[in-house]
């Protein structure tokens, strides 16, 4: 048996984070009480260390290691960074949020690196083996996350649905897997490709790939496997919403390039069909939805959906140009989402949350900037030239057109104007209608607000009975609203300068 | 002979599985499961994976399934509850199950399909199986391992913070320090008896 010893240095970005994480528990322990955002910023100092590392070890690297399972390439070293980054951002908007609720323990950042380490590891999974760990270090680390708030009954109920629908998901993928592995009778995703390039190839490597379809499309909340989402991401603590749906989305991308399209690319021919049902399926039922709900952060997650019906779409595309477009969006939707959300938890005080539309009444004439934000936000969202969210939208409908798929490029277009009604609408609130109005009394069809328990929600049943109630009052510092305004000002600058990163993307995709 | 081991077996290995989701008490439920696994452990060495049985065995059999049954029966399950809408559910169910035992009997019988032979590999005649994992698990297989290890330290770390509430006022706690410091005194106290009428005058 000839062994090679693996190039450790190769690894440098997941070996530091792993070490971090050990001092980040240890030290964890030491700095209880009132100085706990040591965590924090040990935890952002961190990751910030972490995608310097990808970038400068990782960048233009192109080798395989660990016997085939670590891969680096151009592509990895972008994920890692972005991810890394995407995470600083997330978490940035977490502390004063948790810290009002007294939620803010550092095991919140622990479990958040862990997720990290576990985006890293898909990020340069290179055998079926590698990715599948590192999903389930990413999941397990969300499930977690998710029942965070354990005296929210709310919570509780969204973190057990993820658990099952994600055990549920996980073991779907991991018998495609099982297939895929009894068809190319290797773990490793070049010897799969070989298989799968080959003139005949083994029809359990088609059945495997379907199965495995469904584990990525659940990871990326794509229709039909997005039952989890609206619950999870109104049932979820906000902060956890925001991190649920910036990085581990890109890593779901990430799953998918490495997966289905390293490992299985040659039978794109096979594949695209499903993905185009996805697709569609995701694009329809996601804005048609999302139409009628009163929860923002519901109302988010139906957008989100619709959202990855357009990522599945470039996906399906199948060319160099069409993945690029579907990285382009996803991380052009994280920045989006986690300003969406950041901005519920800025007007979230510790009394209140600020997630019912209706909520945002007049929010112009109280908070012009923060309405701006939003203004911004959601026409980025709605695909508006000038704004990031078009340029996403755009090199998404070229990738499909160019593939040929103009009927369902057209769709794309049709959804996304069905979707520009409830982005709209929430300006059109947040703009032009009166604070004074009383709320209707019919605000909360999806399920109890949490009520019952905890010692601050006591402001939340008092709303309906007055005008009063409707004011928010920001409960962030003012560095948080300030990183609000520079994210939101980022969906702008990104979407007036896109270039830079439209050409990254196709650069470590091989497009362009 | 071989070939009604197998059946043998995979026909109780169906048979438990069946009844894990069927039983109405849980703790019979757990108890079919140990069943299928130990069917399956057979199985693999039927094929010649003698160490994977073992371990299955040992692991899943020995360790996990009786701190399943353990949990199983300290928390009071409500079966009731959890049946709720199997019957509303059972059509929806029965028609995906039907799909993919479909599919799967499709694969199967094509004809690409050679799963006997071919893609299992032959028991090799001088390293036996225990020797081979060992030489690759730590070798080969070095970074999913790894990785297989910081995932049971996240599941630490994540059952910990789900569960150690520092807040609630009554919790049982230890407390070491107290504990180290503790005298003689503070643990035994010597009562005189009343032989007289045989009852402890013990003030607690």
């Amino acid at each position: 048996m000839s062994f090679e010893t693996p190039d450790f240095s190769l690894a440098l970005p997941e070996i530091w984070l792993l070490g971090a994480i050990c001092v980040v528990l240890i030290v964890d322990l030491f700095v209880r009480g009132s100085r706990r955002s040591v965590t924090f910023f040990l935890t952002q100092a961190v990751l910030l260390v972490t995608a310097a590392l990808a970038i400068t070890t990782q960048w233009g690297v192109t080798e395989t290691t660990f016997s085939g399972h670590y891969v680096v390439d151009p592509l990895a070293a972008m994920l890692k960074a972005t991810l890394a980054l995407l995470v600083v951002l997330a978490l940035a908007y977490t502390r004063p949020y948790l810290e009002a609720r007294g939620l803010l323990q550092g095991e919140v950042y622990l479990l958040a690196l862990f997720a990290t380490l576990g985006m890293l590891i898909i990020a340069s999974g290179g055998s079926l083996l590698t990715l599948y760990l590192g999903l389930e270090m990413l999941s397990l680390s969300l499930y977690a996350l998710v029942a965070y708030h354990r005296d929210s009954r709310q919570a509780a109920e969204a973190a057990m649905k993820y658990f099952v629908l994600g055990a549920l998901a996980s073991g779907i993928l991991l018998y495609g897997m099982s297939m895929v592995y009894g068809g190319a009778a290797s773990l490793e995703l070049a010897v799969i490709a070989e298989a799968a390039a080959s003139e005949e190839p083994p029809l359990l490597l088609l059945f495997g790939m379907s199965f495995m379809l469904v584990g990525v499309a659940f990871k990326l909340g794509a229709a039909p496997f997005h039952a989890w989402v609206p619950d999870v991401y109104q049932g979820a603590p906000t902060p956890v919403t925001l991190f649920i749906s910036t990085a581990p989305k890109v890593a779901a991308v990430a799953l998918f390039l490495r997966l289905l399209v390293d490992g299985l690319g040659p039978l794109h021919e096979t594949l695209q069909p499903m993905l185009l049902i996805l697709a569609a399926v995701s694009l329809l039922l996601g804005n048609l939805t999302a139409i009628m709900q009163t929860n923002l952060k519901r109302m988010l997650a139906y957008s989100g959906i619709a959202h990855a019906g357009f990522i599945v779409l470039a996906l399906a595309a199948g060319t160099e140009a069409g993945h690029a477009a579907a990285l382009f969006y996803v991380i052009a939707y994280g920045i989006m989402a986690a300003g969406a959300f950041g901005l519920i938890i800025v007007l979230s005080s510790a009394g209140t949350e600020a997630e019912q539309i209706a909520d945002y009444r007049g929010l112009n004439e109280r908070h012009p900037i923060l309405a701006g934000v939003l203004l911004l936000l959601m026409i980025s969202m709605t695909g508006i030239p000038g704004t990031i969210g078009f340029y996403a939208k755009y090199l998404v409908l070229k990738a499909a057109v160019e593939a040929d798929l103009i009927a369902m490029a057209v769709l794309a277009v049709i959804a996304a104007v069905i979707g520009a009604f409830y982005y709209l609408r929430v300006l059109k609130v947040a703009y032009f209608d009166r604070p004074e109005v009383p709320p209707e009394g019919s605000q909360k069809p999806t399920g109890p607000n949490e009520g019952s328990v905890g010692e601050g929600e006591g402001a939340t049943p008092s709303r309906p009975d007055g005008a009063a109630g409707t004011v928010l009052v920001p409960g962030a510092s003012l560095p948080i609203r300030a990183l609000l305004v520079v994210n939101g000002a980022a969906v702008l600058v990104l979407g007036i300068f896109p270039e830079r990163l439209i050409a990254l993307c196709q650069s470590v995709l091989g497009a362009g | 002979m071989e070939q009604v081991i197998f059946y043998l077996f995979a026909g109780v290995l169906l048979f438990a599985a069946t009844m894990v989701i069927s039983v109405r008490n849980p703790v019979y439920a757990a108890l079919f499961l140990v069943l299928a696994f130990f069917n399956a452990a057979v199985l693999w060495v039927l094929v010649g994976a003698e160490f994977l049985g073992l371990a299955l065995i040992v692991v899943y059999v020995g360790a996990v399934m009786v701190l399943f049954l353990f949990v199983l029966m300290m928390l009071d399950v409500n079966t009731a509850a959890m049946r709720e809408g199997f019957t509303r559910y059972l059509p929806v169910g029965v028609v995906v199950a039907g799909l993919m035992l479909l599919q799967l009997i499709v694969v199967i019988l094509s004809e690409q399909v050679d799963l006997i032979g071919g893609l299992i590999p032959e028991p090799s005649a001088e390293v036996d199986n225990v020797h081979a994992i060992g030489q690759v698990l730590y070798t080969a297989y070095v970074y999913p391992f790894e990785i297989a290890a910081v995932i049971l330290l996240l599941a630490i770390v994540a059952a910990i913070s789900l569960t150690m509430r520092r807040q609630r006022p009554n919790t049982q706690r230890q407390d070491v320090p107290k504990q180290l410091s503790v005298t003689k005194e503070q643990r035994l106290r010597l009562v005189q008896i009343d032989k007289k009428n045989r009852r402890h005058t013990s003030d607690t």
